[in-house]
């Protein structure tokens, strides 16, 4: 190779890696947001008592031959505020179940808040030790699973489920495993 | 001057030295409990990111170090704690990679990437590229 050509390869590999780091900064990417190992494998077995006084517990079983959605959330997360419709309109308009994990909450905290932005839970289960949420591979609220009929868990969405997630990743999915 | 350099190393040192390990999370038996520093050493707090769950101070990484003492003390080996725990939430939860056919390419490109400059600079040196005369 000429010394001259040779001179330009610190530029090329200047220049490649240069397009290794755009291209996720470009696609939007965000690293704080990790992959489920959880994906494609079973529920893991849990049981939680009711988040609310009057509520029933919830646990595996409920889960059992119907497809659900899965959100983990608190009174105390704001950006769980900002997802309330769109779960809800995952249970009115697509028809699936949407259950609830309360997260480290207080009862006294819970009721309120879901008068306030919805309460689109068919049940609701009280974390309070975080202790299910580690089962579930979880590490941070709000977050959001579904769940297909033989009770293998399908996507798990982190943080906010936004309008564009909502049409982009649940819609589609959550019309396949109500088949 | 000696009380100064003695508060210079307090200031200095010591935080260094502050615990995220809480007394009442600490286990009775000395040896589950050092075994129990060492594993929450190699888990990385997943809110952080930066950080194990030995030196963090976050919520997860408490329930994390507690769920780490629960499975010692129910019998479980360090590699058996470690694999609940990644089982769970992937290998990024391991501060250290697994070597594993997948991750290859992560181990070995330090080595292709060292053993290519090697050969670069021996073809160099081969064709008399770099010269003597000139020092």
């Amino acid at each position: 190779m000429k010394p001259q050509l040779l001179a330009l390869v610190p530029l090329a590999v200047f220049i490649l890696l240069l397009a290794l780091f755009a291209a996720p900064l470009m696609r939007g990417v965000d690293p704080a947001k990790l992959e489920s190992a959880m994906i494609g494998r079973e529920i893991p077995d849990f049981v939680l008592p009711a988040a609310l006084p009057d509520g029933r517990h919830f646990d595996r079983d409920d889960l059992a031959g119907a497809p659900a959605v899965v959100n983990f959330f608190a009174s105390w997360c704001v950006p769980c505020q900002a997802e309330q419709p769109l779960l809800a309109r995952m249970a009115a308009q697509d028809g699936i179940d949407v259950y609830g994990v309360n997260y480290k909450d207080k009862p006294e905290a819970l009721a309120p808040w879901l008068e306030k932005h919805g309460n689109p839970f068919k049940l609701i289960g009280a974390d309070d030790e975080g202790r299910v949420a580690i089962e579930w591979g979880v590490y941070g609220v709000p977050e959001t699973f579904v769940i297909d009929r033989r009770g293998v868990i399908r996507l798990r969405h982190v943080g906010p489920v936004s309008e564009a997630d909502y049409r982009a990743l649940f819609k589609p999915l959550i019309a396949e495993v109500m088949k | 001057m000696k009380t100064l350099l003695c508060a210079l190393f307090f200031c200095l040192f010591l935080p260094a030295v502050a615990l995220a390990v809480q007394p009442d999370e600490m286990m009775q038996d000395a040896v589950l409990e050092s075994r129990a520093r060492v594993i929450s050493k190699q888990l990385r707090c997943l809110v952080c990111q930066g950080e194990d769950i030995d030196e963090s101070a976050a919520g997860l990484a408490r329930d994390l170090r507690l769920l780490v003492r629960e499975r010692l003390s129910a019998g479980d080996s360090d590699a058996q704690v470690l694999s609940f725990v990644q089982e769970r939430y992937g290998d990024y939860v391991l501060m250290k990679p697994p070597v594993a056919p997948r991750t290859w390419i992560l181990w070995l490109t330090p080595f292709l990437v060292l053993g290519a400059g090697f050969a670069f600079v021996w073809r160099l040196v081969r064709r008399g590229f770099v010269r003597r005369d000139r020092a």
